[in-house]
Formats: structure tokens, sequence, C-alpha cells
């Protein structure tokens, strides 16, 4: 065994450009296994980040509310009761388009909406003064308000100023409870994310004269629990509403599901290509013990005629296959591992060679020599040693 | 020396080739017993069918019919490794060509036939030293093949003909690329391990050559036509 490895490396550097050659199918191809999967997988990773960031576990739930069938927010939050141990915070969402004033100051296109005071954390946001919105500001139906950065700002010149002062929203005056932090850290801009005041739901739906509410939105407790929370909303509703037509349900995760999907495919056929240029590497591996076992008739058939039985001869050949080739893979992966760091630093991601990539495409070459390696080798060791004895 | 057991016993022997609708009969029943301490020539022009003689006494070729014992063991219908196995244990090749591997140094090349015995390490390298020694190549044994003249050479594959320590010598035309002086040296290289109680068999188309063993077997047309006495050979050509 130590023999065969000692005589395999003997012939291999006895053949240098033949072996490079040989090699450099291989190298190719694990190279381009590593890169392909490291950079598809450091692209997933920001990609995912980004989208955790936006909140995966968000569940936004539309109705078309009919006058004979209808969803009261009640019956909303009587649902989300029963279920606490699958939902986080839920918040009706009432759009209110209104002209925002005080004094002579008005702001046009602020963002008005009614929610429930669990909407500062299902946006994730803290305050910069005051306090949030109360459950209490609900049922007492409070005219009060939480306003953003660039109002509290623009109106007042800044939060602290802005508290306890009142704006009026469609003629009637708000009290500013709270102002949230500067979103935008880089510029406030009207209409922008710190352009927006959220008064209770409830105060809302008296605002726009429609007495029931058509949005809401829901988070899990985790983001495996997604699809489940989502099923459970869709045969709530159903029960309501009797018409699937009438509601809608949309998990933010069902974008990353998407996408996740769409990489895998990507990444699949990447591999995929990779897959054939390590399988032609591996034609060429035959190709070349082939040439080698018809140029080594002789010494097979002297090494036959001394004594040496099939497995020996079988074992020789077949070792020297798979040395050529886990050279070949072991040079592969350095260049493949290195040119991964430099590409992904050069498209600004991270993307360090896996594991994974690294040992499967490591065995992959092995395996490939051994497997290339066999037919040449038993072509080698079934010869008869009269007629290899014969050959020049 | 007086003539003991037999070493190789041929009965029969019949090697049949087909060539489209012709059938050959390389060896057309060849019945031969060749003793321990026996130096024999088998001898017969290209074509008459001592090479495939010579390929079933090697153990290279199994007869199409016939028996072979060799040692006592029937080679007749053996398997490809168990040919190889006997011929590692029993059979000491010298070849026209030398046949060494041009890679190996000569005492990677001696040691060839005990590696395939399974020798341990230490043993081989010194039975291989001890085989270059006795045809006195020791001090080259570093060498390469190629950096030999073609008696030297040959003399590398007696050694390593000799390294298994085999019970017969089997010489395919030993002088057949050697000039006359050289040619000398390897023949009378083979009496002296004659003597010494090897036996051996030596296939030539030379009659010069021939009369060097002690008795020569006359191969034509597959057939044996003269076996006997070397001084008998030498008094009909």
């Amino acid at each position: 065994m130590l023999q065969s490895f000692k005589m395999a490396i003997k012939s291999i550097l006895g053949n240098k450009m033949r072996s490079f050659l040989t090699m450099l199918g291989i190298i190719i191809g694990v190279a381009s296994v590593i890169i392909l999967v490291s950079i598809v997988n450091g692209y997933m990773s920001t990609v995912v980040d980004s989208f955790a960031s936006m909140g995966v576990n968000q569940i936004s739930v539309n109705v078309i509310n009919l006058p004979s069938r209808s969803l009261d927010a009640d019956d909303v939050y009587g649902f989300f009761e029963e279920n606490r141990d699958l939902y986080g915070q839920m918040t009706p969402v009432v759009n209110v388009s209104a002209v925002v004033k005080h004094g002579n100051d008005s702001l046009d296109a602020t963002n008005v909406g009614g929610y429930s005071e669990d909407y500062l954390d299902i946006r994730g946001y803290e305050l910069a003064a005051g306090r949030n919105l109360q459950y209490s500001d609900m049922i007492s139906r409070q005219k009060v308000c939480v306003a953003g950065y660039y109002v509290a700002n623009e109106l007042f010149g800044g939060p602290e100023k802005a508290l306890g002062q009142t704006l009026k929203i469609s003629g009637d005056a708000y009290k500013i409870i709270g102002v949230a932090e500067q979103q935008d850290e880089e510029e406030l801009e009207e209409g922008g994310s710190d352009d927006f005041i959220w008064i209770p739901y409830v105060t809302a739906t008296k605002l726009t004269r429609n007495g029931s509410i058509s949005s809401y939105i829901f988070t899990s407790n985790s983001v495996d629990d997604t699809d489940r929370c989502r099923s459970q909303l869709e045969s709530f509703l159903y029960e309501t509403f009797q018409n699937e037509d009438l509601y809608n349900v949309n998990a933010n995760s069902e974008l990353l599901d998407t996408l996740n999907e769409q990489i895998g495919m990507m990444s699949g056929m990447l591999g995929g290509i990779a897959g054939i240029s390590l399988l032609v590497a591996g034609v060429g591996v035959m190709n070349i013990m082939l040439v080698s076992v018809t140029e080594r008739t002789r010494e097979i058939g002297i090494r036959k005629a001394l004594g040496a039985k099939r497995s020996v001869i079988m074992q020789q050949f077949v070792i020297e296959a798979a040395v050529t080739s886990s050279i070949g893979g072991i040079i592969g992966i350095v260049i493949g591992s290195v040119a991964a760091v430099a590409l992904g630093n050069a498209m600004g991601i991270e993307s360090p060679p896996t594991v994974g990539a690294i040992l499967i495409s490591f065995s992959v070459s092995v395996g490939i020599g051994l497997l290339f390696g066999y037919m040449p080798a038993s072509r080698a060791a079934k010869l008869n040693p009269i007629d290899a004895l014969r050959s020049e | 020396m007086a003539v003991s057991e037999p070493l190789i016993e041929l009965k029969d022997i019949y090697k049949i080739y087909r060539m489209g609708d012709e059938e050959v009969h390389a060896n057309d029943g060849i019945t031969l017993t060749i003793c321990k301490g026996e130096f024999v020539a088998i001898v017969g022009k290209s074509g008459s069918g001592k090479s495939t003689l010579m390929n079933i006494i090697g153990a290279l070729d199994v007869p199409t019919s016939g028996s072979y014992y060799l040692g006592g063991e029937d080679v007749s219908d053996m398997t490809d490794d168990q040919l190889a196995d006997i011929r590692n244990r029993m059979i000491g090749f010298i070849f026209q060509q030398y046949n060494l591997l041009p890679k190996l140094n000569l005492l990677e090349n001696v040691e060839l036939p005990l590696l395939y015995a399974g020798v341990g390490r230490e043993e081989r390298r010194e039975r291989a030293m001890a085989s270059l020694e006795r045809v006195g190549l020791k001090e080259k044994w570093k060498n390469m093949p190629n950096q030999l003249s073609g008696g030297q050479q040959q003399r590398v594959s007696i050694a390593r003909a000799l390294a298994g320590d085999p019970s017969l010598i089997l010489a395919d035309e030993p002088t057949g690329a050697l000039d006359s002086r050289t040619s000398r040296e390897v023949l009378d290289f083979l009496k002296r391990l004659n003597e010494e109680g090897n036996t051996i068999v030596m296939i030539t188309h030379d009659n010069s050559i021939a009369v060097e063993a002690k008795r020569v077997v006359r191969i034509h047309d597959g057939k044996i036509n003269f076996d006997g006495d070397v001084n008998d050979y030498a008094a009909i050509i």
C-alpha cells in the first residue's frame, strides 16, 4: 500500500506536465464549486439579514367588509387573545387622509394612521420623548397622538418642545403625548419615514366616518410559526366571510421563502454547472490513465511475470489516479477559497468558503479519481503478461 | 550429478490457437520431464512452438489440454492470480530484453519479486543486495538500468531472477541482445549457477548457444523431434 503511494508519486513527478494538465481540470472544477457556493451563500445571508430587519414575522390581513358580513375589531381582538401563544402583537390599521395643522403651519404629506398600542413595537421604533399610546387611550377614545420626529421638529422645533402641544387633524385637536426617535438618519423630509402621526385606532375610525376596519397587522412569536399563523388566520376569516375573495393574508416570510427558493435554485444550477466541469475533469483523468496504462503495458507485463497479482496492479493504478485527483482537489480548494474571499470582498459581501463545500468538493475529486481510475486500472490488471511483455 | 526427482512434468501438452477458421497447433502433444539440477536448452526455429512451450513452462500461460506439474503442483488449470503466485515462488525469469523497470534503481528492480512475495523491507533489502553481490554489481545498486551496459543489465536481471530463490531459472534467449564476449560471460554464469545446483531451462534458436547446456530438446512444428544429451545433439548438427 505504502509502496503503491510511493510509486504513484514517482509516476506523477515523472510526468510533471501531463500530471499538471490532468490536475488542471480537477483544480478548475473544485475551485469553481467552492467559489460559486461561497458567493451564493454570502449573498443569501446578506439578503436574509436585510429582510430580517424588515420584520419577517409580520402577517398582514386585509378584508373587504360588506354590510352583511363584516369583521369587527373586537372579534379580531378576541381571536388574538385566544391565541396569544402564537401571536406576539396585533394592531388594526386605519389610514386617515387629513391635513395636519398647527396654527398657521400645515403639513399635507404627513402619514396619519390609527393603530393600537402595539404598533410602536411592531415597527421597532423607540420614543425620543413622552409615552406611547395606551390601551386606555383606545377604550376612552382619547384624542392623543404620537408624532414622528419630522412633525415635532417642523411644527415645534424639537421632541421635548412638542410634548403636550396640540395639533389639528381634520379640524379636531390632538394632544402630542409622545415623539418617536428619528428613523432616517440621513435627512428629515416631507412625506419621509419621520413624517407621521399615530392616533388610537378607535379615534381614527370616527375620523374616517367608516365604522369598520379593513386592515390588521399581526406578528408571530417565531418566524417558524408564520405558516401556521397564516392558515389559522385564514380559517378564522373564512368563518366570518364564507368567501375567500373577501380577505387576504400575507406573511412577509413568504417573500423570504420565495427568495430562498430562488437562491436555492440558482445555487443548484451553478453547482450543477460546476459539477459538470468536475465530471469533465474526471473524464480527463480517465483519458490520461488509459494513456498511462497503454504506455506502461510492458512494465505491467514485467510486474505480472514477476508475480504481481491483479489486485496489486489494480491498486497501483487506482491509487495513482486518486492521488492525482486529490492533489488537484487540494490545489483547487486553496485557489477556490482565496478567490471566494477576494471576489466576496470585491462584491461587498462576506463569502468565506463553507466547510461543506470544501468537504464535498474534495471527496468528489477523490471519488472521481477512484471512479475514473477504476476502468483503466482494471484494464491494466487484466492484461495478459505474454502480450504485455511482447509490446514495445 | 545423479538425476533426482522431477521438477517439470509436461504430459501431452496441446496449445491450440484459433485463427479464423483455422486451428493452429502451436504445441502438438508435448511430453517432457525435467529433473532438479538439470541444465536444458529448448531449441527450435521461430514458429516452431518453443516460445509457446516456454510460456507454459513459465506459468505465463495455460495449455489447451494436457497436464503440467511444476514441483508437484498442477499448473494446467490455475487462475491468473494462482499463476502469478507460482511464478513468484518457483520461477526466476531472464529475458532477452532484460526487462528491467527503467524508473527503478538496480536494488529496487531486484527487490520486485520479493516485494510481491510479501517479504519485509529489511529482509528484502538484504536478500536483494546479496543477489546483486553474486552478479558483481553490489556497488552499483543506486544506479538506474540505463546507466549500465547490456551485459551488466542482463546480470541485474539474473540477480532479480535469483533473488526469490526459485526452483527453476527460465532464460528466454538470454544472449539474444548481447555481443559474443558478454554472451560468453552470461553463459558461463548460467553454467556456474547450474553447478551450484540450480535447475536451468534456456530457450534459444541458436544451436551454438544450445550446446552450452547439458541436455537439448528440439522443437519442430509443435512437437519434440530430439531430446537427449548435448553430446549426441552436437553429433547430429
